[in-house]
C-alpha cells in the first residue's frame, strides 16, 4: 500500500471511529438517563423525539449556545488547556482499542484500529506496547484534573481536584496490577495478540478461552480500579452535587464543561472496550462462514459493540443501585485491600503458569 | 541516520541548563526539577548508547547485553523516584516550620 | 530524513521545555515545562527504539513523579517566586563554569563526529519488553532486588517526614 492510500485510510478510519465514538457518548448520556430513571420508577426523558431519542442533540445544542463565561482571577493558560488534555488523553486511549480483524473494501485491505497495520502477506500487527500506552495515557489524564481545579483559583474546585487525583492516582496502581495476570496468561502486551490469544482452543471442548475464567479476581479488581479512575458511582464522591458544590468543574460552563463531561464518558467507553478485549475475548464470537465478505468482517465489530454495551449498561446499574462511599474508605478500599489483593493475584499466577511450564 | 553526536549533545544541553537551573533559581521545588532534568538528561544518553552498541560493537557473548543501557535507565528512575518522594517530603516539614520555599530564608545555621 | 526532521523536532521541543523551566517565576509553570521535557524525551527514546522505556517513562515520570511536584506545589501554594541572590560565588563562578563545561562537551562530540559514526531506527525487536525483561531478571536480579527495598525506605521515610508532629 502507497504512501497516499495509507494517509486516506487512516484519515478515513479516524473520521468514522470519532463520529461513532462521539455519537456513542451521547447517546450512552441518553441511556444513563432512562434507565436510572426507570430505576427509580419514572419515565426519564420522553419528550424531545420519539421515547426521547433526540435528547442528546438538544443537550448538545444547549452546550454550544451557552455562555462561556471564564472568572476574573482564574489562571487563563491552564484553565483553558485542562479539558483539553483530558480529552486528548481519552482520545488518545480509542486510538490503541482494535474493533475486529481486517476490513477490505473496494481492493484496499486495512485493520480495524487506527494503529494496525496489515501487512503484505495478510498478517496483521499492532503496537508492542498498547496497554502500556492506555495506561500512559490514564496517568497524563490525572493532570487534567489537577489542574482544573487549581487554575480555578476557587476552594471547592481545589478540594475537589486534590481529591479526585489522589484518587485516580491511587487507583491507577491497582488497575495495572490486575491487569498483569492477563499479561503473564498471554505473554504480550499488544491489544490485539492478547485478543488473538483467547481465541485458543476452548477448555474442555465448550469453554471459550476468554481469560475472565482464570482471572475472575484479577476482573473483579479491574473493574472497582476502573469505576475510580473513571470517577463513577460508588467512587463519585469528588464530582458529587451533594459534597463540593461540583467538584474541580465547578467554574467550567459550557463547552468547557461539555468537554470533560464527554472526556469522562469516553474514558468509560475505553474502560469498557479493556474490559472486553482483556477479559471477554474481544470480538470472537460465532460468525457463519456462509455470509458475504463484508458481513464477515464486520460481524466481529457487532459482537464488540454488544459486550461493550453489557459494559456500559453494568455501568449504570451500578451507578442507580449503589451509594457513594466516603472519601477516607475510598482510600482505604484502594490501598489496604485492592492493592494487596492483585498482588496475591499475580503471585498466584505467576506460580501456575511457572508450574505448567 | 542522525549521528551518535547530535544524542550526545541534546543530553549535554539538557544537563547543563539542569545545572544552570539548580545554581540560579531561589525556589526549593524549582531546584529539585533542575536535578530532575539532570537524570533525565542523563538517561537519553544511556538509551542512546544502548542502541549505539547495539548496532556497532562486535559480537557479545549474549545477544540482548547491549540492552543493558535500557535497563540502567529504570534503574535511574526508581532512584529518582525514590529521592523525589522523600526530598519533598523534607521540603513540606520545612515548610511547616518556616513558612516560606525560598531557599535563602533557610538560614538558621548560617554563622 | 525523516528520522532527522524528527530528532530536530522533538530535541527542539525539549531544549524550549528546560529553557522555560529556567524563565518562568511561578514553579507551577516550571513543572508543567518539565512534564513537556519528559514527554518530548518519551518521543525520542522511540526514535532510538526504546518503546517500554519510553512508555516507562511517560507512565512513571511524567504520570507519577511529575504529578506528586504539581500536587507538593498546589498544596503549598507558595506563588510566585521573589528575587533574592544568597550566594554571589555561585554564581559568578558557576555559570560561567557551566557554559563552558556545556562548550567543551560539544566540541568533543563535534571533533569525533565520524569516528562516533550515526544511529539508524531500528526496525527489529530490540527494546522489546521480552528482552529487558531477560535482562532485568537474570542479569540484573540482585540491584532490581535491592531497588525494591530501596522503594521501601522512601515510602516509610516520606510518609514520617511528611507526618504533622502532634
Amino acid at each position: 500500500m502507497d504512501i497516499t492510500t495509507f494517509v486516506i485510510v487512516a484519515v478515513i478510519k479516524v473520521v468514522v471511529v470519532v463520529f461513532i465514538l462521539l455519537t456513542g457518548v451521547a447517546y450512552t448520556t441518553l441511556l444513563e438517563r432512562k434507565l436510572v430513571a426507570r430505576i427509580q420508577n419514572r419515565w426519564g426523558p420522553t419528550r424531545v423525539g420519539p421515547f426521547g431519542l433526540l435528547q442528546p442533540l438538544a443537550d448538545g445544542i444547549k452546550f454550544i449556545l451557552k455562555e462561556d463565561m471564564v472568572p476574573d482571577s482564574v489562571h487563563k493558560a491552564l484553565y483553558i488547556a485542562a479539558p483539553m488534555l483530558a480529552l486528548a488523553m481519552s482520545l488518545i486511549s480509542i486510538a490503541i482499542i482494535p474493533f475486529g480483524p481486517s476490513i477490505t473494501v473496494g481492493g484496499t485491505t486495512t485493520a480495524l484500529q487506527i494503529t494496525g497495520v496489515v501487512h503484505a502477506n495478510g498478517g496483521l500487527s499492532d503496537i508492542n506496547i498498547g496497554l502500556l500506552i492506555i495506561l500512559g495515557a490514564t496517568s497524563i489524564g490525572v493532570y487534567g484534573v489537577a489542574l482544573a481545579g487549581w487554575s480555578s483559583n476557587s476552594k471547592y474546585s481545589l478540594l475537589g481536584s486534590l481529591r479526585a487525583s489522589a484518587q485516580m492516582i491511587s487507583y491507577e496502581l491497582a488497575l495495572g496490577l490486575s491487569l498483569v495476570g492477563v499479561l503473564l496468561l498471554s505473554g504480550t502486551l499488544s491489544l490485539r495478540q492478547i485478543v488473538d490469544a483467547q481465541g485458543q482452543a476452548p477448555w474442555w471442548g465448550w469453554l471459550p478461552h476468554w481469560y475472565i475464567f482464570p482471572q475472575c479476581v484479577a476482573f473483579f479488581i479491574y473493574l472497582m480500579a476502573a469505576y475510580a479512575e473513571t470517577n463513577r458511582i460508588p467512587f463519585d464522591l469528588p464530582e458529587a452535587e451533594t459534597e463540593l458544590v461540583a467538584g474541580y468543574h465547578t467554574e467550567y460552563s459550557a463547552m468547557k464543561f461539555a468537554m470533560f463531561f464527554m472526556a469522562e464518558y469516553m474514558n468509560m467507553i475505553t474502560v469498557a472496550c479493556l474490559a472486553t478485549l482483556l477479559f471477554f475475548g474481544g470480538w470472537r464470537g460465532p460468525i457463519p462462514h456462509s455470509a458475504p465478505a463484508i458481513v464477515q468482517s464486520l460481524l466481529p465489530v457487532f459482537w464488540f459493540a454488544l459486550k461493550v454495551f453489557f459494559f456500559m449498561f453494568l455501568y449504570i446499574w451500578i451507578r442507580g443501585t449503589l451509594p457513594r462511599f466516603r472519601y477516607d474508605q475510598l482510600m482505604a478500599f484502594g490501598w489496604k485491600f485492592l492493592l494487596p489483593l492483585a498482588i496475591v493475584n499475580i503471585i498466584v499466577t505467576s506460580f501456575i503458569v511457572a508450574w505448567r511450564a | 541516520m542522525v549521528p551518535l553526536a547530535w544524542y550526545l549533545i541534546l543530553s549535554a544541553i539538557l544537563f547543563c541548563l539542569g545545572v544552570l537551573g539548580f545554581l540560579i533559581k531561589r525556589n526549593i521545588i524549582t531546584i529539585f526539577m533542575s536535578i530532575e532534568l539532570m537524570l533525565n538528561a542523563v538517561n537519553l544518553t544511556f538509551v542512546a548508547f544502548a542502541n549505539y552498541w547495539n548496532q556497532h560493537a562486535v559480537a557479545v557473548s549474549d545477544k540482548i547485553v547491549p540492552l543493558s543501557g535500557q535497563v540502567f535507565v529504570f534503574f535511574v528512575m526508581v532512584v529518582a523516584a525514590a529521592e523525589a518522594a522523600v526530598g519533598l517530603a523534607i521540603i513540606i516539614a520545612v515548610f511547616r516550620t518556616r513558612e516560606t520555599l525560598n531557599v535563602d530564608r533557610v538560614n538558621l545555621l548560617k554563622l | 530524513m525523516v528520522h532527522e526532521i524528527l530528532f530536530v523536532i522533538f530535541g527542539l521541543i525539549c531544549v524550549a521545555g528546560a529553557v522555560n523551566l529556567l524563565v518562568q517565576r511561578h514553579p507551577i509553570n516550571s513543572a508543567l515545562s518539565l512534564v513537556v521535557v519528559m514527554a518530548s524525551l518519551a518521543l525520542i527514546y522511540l526514535l532510538l527504539g526504546a518503546e517500554f522505556v519510553a512508555a516507562i517513562q511517560v507512565i512513571v515520570y511524567a504520570g507519577a513523579i511529575m504529578v506528586l511536584f504539581v500536587f507538593v506545589i498546589m498544596l503549598l501554594n507558595a506563588g510566585v517566586e521573589e528575587r533574592s541572590t544568597g550566594s554571589k560565588v555561585a554564581l559568578l563562578l558557576g555559570i560561567p563554569g557551566v557554559i563552558v563545561l556545556g562548550c567543551l562537551v560539544g566540541w568533543i562530540m563535534i571533533s569525533n563526529n565520524q569516528r562516533l559514526g550515526g544511529i539508524r531506527i531500528n526496525t527489529a525487536d530490540f527494546g522489546d519488553t521480552h528482552n529487558i525483561a531477560r535482562l532485568l531478571f537474570q542479569n540484573f536480579l540482585l540491584p532490581f532486588e535491592i531497588t525494591s527495598v530501596l522503594i521501601l525506605i522512601a515510602i516509610m521515610g516520606a510518609v514520617v517526614l511528611g507526618r504533622r508532629s502532634s
